[in-house]
């Protein structure tokens, strides 16, 4: 009774063995096939529209238009762009980092088109595109013919050749099939077919390894980011130790020089407590003096270094604590669950107070609004003053030290100023909450 | 009158339980953090709290907290709070409640020990003690678009100053060396012009005046 129990085990086992690769091949084949149907479907049109619309739009920047809808559209071919980055990875287990230099939401359209043109990462897609709609089309579409034409093949053989023939004979591939026995020669040509079709989900890959070669960084780019980091950490470096020179100097001159001036005055009161009471008394209080002016030195340093409220209660708060020192009207506006690292809370806190200043000083405005709010992994802070207007970065408006400061955090800073105001300047530092 | 001390540099500590215990107060305890801060407030009921805004363990505004948090389950509890930096909006949020007994001073002002003690009575006594950091802050800020600020003649300004910290007609009359009745004039001036209405009591007059330059913000 174990016996053929035990053999028709082993059967099963063997069957499993053997068609269980073919089976997942045919399947790893037919799904190949199924993913490059929707790649065909989608590529052409896709990248056919993205890429007219990007040319039209961008043709028509100087006329004005442009200005408007390149953003739209831009952004629409990178949403585009990146689900194909997505399909890459999850089909093709292919990883293709994606990385646009961000665009600062609130600005005006013209800085965004700007700053989108400005950036490879576009012409990059505009080559993509071109690419995707001819041979990322090829390598999409073979998928699929590898699969369906030998069965086609087959299916002639087996007798579709009699409806398709109808109308002076049928081609398939070089068989002209005109009755059964060409069928079969286009059966045996299928067959010889069929050989190449377990090589469809390797043309798939290849498709996703095109998209990769061509929407992927270069190594341009990458030098270009290399460059980049190099000069923020120079200007991180240089900010720091002048930082700290300033320090330095403040402390030397002030806190410290007053506090020699006070033991000196101590020491003369001393002296002079027996012989001379009425003068050891007012050089007391003008000791007492010495000591409030150097508490007052010293705090005025530890709120340039780092600002008490800062460490107190954070960025919202302390954004709030200096909108009050303003002798303008000021509106603070904070949407944020939870606090930045420090050194990020440090620089934002700082480049609002930059960009404060530079209102009160030039603007002439006469109210201030402040928004802070975290989205999408970014910090984003609007200043909004209605003053005259024509603040620019330059022009010895500070605004370039701010955009220094930011881009040590990869931080972008956007000026919308026209003549007449309003000014807004938006800033955007990547960064997570905790 | 029985204080409880709350400052985590031991040498302030120090200092502080030696200056109120020369004035005759009675240190019910002094801490040095927050949680016992908390526990003292609840467990020794005293007559006011001195509090330092900065305590362990956060070492964030954890004191400022806790007298916040003392002020809600007792109205008008009194509180002075001390800081080595003064913020109006701390100083707003202390006096949010509407109700007495708050003071909110630079920790040099301890160098004045005549003066610091009268803060500490005063809050006690249900009155208030605002910096004067807070008060030029806030006088700064309204000067730039206050026509009723405007009007009040420099002499008024200085009283004004004066009774925005807390201070009462006699001992602003003290400090700027002239007779009381002088100082209840310019104060009926002041409240004439700013068009507040005028009280006999004297925190209630504190807190308009107080509330009137912080308005609008």
């Amino acid at each position: 009774m174990t016996l053929p129990r035990r053999s028709a085990r082993l059967f099963a086992m063997n069957t499993n063995t053997k068609s269980g690769p073919l089976a997942t091949r045919a399947r790893a084949v037919a799904v190949a096939a199924g993913r490059g149907f929707v790649l065909t479907l989608v590529s052409l049109p896709g990248a056919v529209l993205g890429f007219t619309l990007s040319l039209l739009s961008i043709a028509l920047v100087p006329l004005g238009i442009g200005v408007l809808t390149t953003p739209w559209v831009l952004t629409r071919v990178r949403a585009f762009a990146d689900w194909r980055r997505a399909l890459a990875q999850r089909w093709g287990g292919i990883p293709i980092p994606s990385a646009y230099r961000p665009v600062p939401e609130g600005a005006n359209p013209w800085s965004r088109t700007y700053a989108m043109l400005r950036d490879p990462a576009t012409w990059r897609d505009l080559r993509w595109l071109q690419v995707d709609m001819t041979a990322g089309y090829v390598t999409a579409l073979l998928p699929v013919v590898l699969f369906v034409y030998p069965l086609e093949g087959l299916a002639v053989a087996a007798g579709l050749w009699r409806p398709l023939s109808t109308w002076g004979g049928y081609w398939y591939g070089f068989v002209h099939v005109t009755d059964q026995s060409s069928a079969f020669g286009a059966g045996a040509l299928a067959l010889v077919l069929l050989t190449l079709t377990p090589l469809a989900p390797r043309m798939l890959a290849t498709h996703f390894q095109l998209t990769r070669a061509v929407l992927g960084a270069s190594q341009a780019e990458l030098a270009e980011r290399v460059r980049v980091l190099t000069e923020t950490r120079r200007d991180a470096v240089d900010t720091s130790a002048a930082e700290l020179r300033r320090i330095e100097r403040d402390l030397h001159d002030g806190a410290q020089a007053r506090l020699v001036a006070m033991g000196m005055d101590l020491g003369t009161i001393e002296m002079l407590m027996d012989k001379d009471p009425a003068q050891a008394k007012q050089l007391l209080s003008q000791a007492r003096q010495s000591s409030v002016d150097a508490l007052a030195e010293l705090r005025e340093l530890v709120r340039g270094i780092h600002p008490p409220v800062l460490a107190e209660r954070g960025l919202g708060d302390a954004v709030r604590a200096l909108a009050l020192r303003l002798p303008l009207p000021t509106e603070v506006t904070v949407e944020l669950d939870g606090r930045a690292e420090a050194p990020v809370e440090s620089a934002a806190y700082f480049a609002v107070s930059e960009v404060l200043t530079n209102a009160v000083k030039h603007s002439g405005a006469d109210r201030v609004w402040i928004d802070l709010h975290h989205a999408e992994g970014r910090l984003r802070v609007t200043v909004t003053d209605n003053g005259k207007g024509g603040a620019a970065i330059g022009a010895g408006s500070g605004l370039a030290g701010v955009e220094r400061r930011l881009g040590t955090f990869d931080g972008v800073l956007a000026v919308s100023s026209p003549a007449g105001g309003p000014t807004m300047v938006t800033m955007e530092i990547p960064c997570a909450l905790s | 009158m029985r204080v409880v001390l709350a400052e985590d540099l031991f040498l302030l500590r120090d200092g502080l339980v030696r200056l109120l215990e020369a004035y005759d107060f009675e240190i019910a305890a002094a801490v040095e953090s927050g949680p016992e801060l908390a526990r003292a407030l609840a467990e020794l009921d005293p007559d006011v709290a001195v509090v330092d805004v900065r305590l362990p363990p956060t070492h964030t505004d954890e004191g400022l907290q806790c007298a916040l948090r003392a002020r809600r389950d007792r109205p008008g509890f009194p509180v002075l709070v001390l800081s080595q930096h003064v913020e109006q909006l701390y100083a707003r949020e202390l006096l949010a409640d509407g109700s007495g007994g708050v003071g909110y001073l630079l920790k040099d002002r301890v160098f004045d020990a005549e003066q610091f003690v009268d803060a500490v009575r005063r809050v006690a006594a249900g009155g208030t003690a605002m910096d004067p950091q807070v008060i030029q802050q806030l006088l700064s800020r309204r000067a730039a678009d206050d026509r009723p600020l405007a009007r009040l003649t420099p002499r008024e300004r200085e009283v004004l100053e004066l009774m925005a910290q807390g201070r009462s007609n006699a001992a602003i009359a003290g400090q700027l060396v002239v007779t009381e009745r002088a100082i209840a004039k310019h104060t009926s001036n002041i409240f004439a012009k700013l068009d507040l209405e005028v009280s006999d009591d004297d925190n209630r007059r504190v807190l308009a005046v107080l509330a009137y330059l912080d308005q609008g913000r």
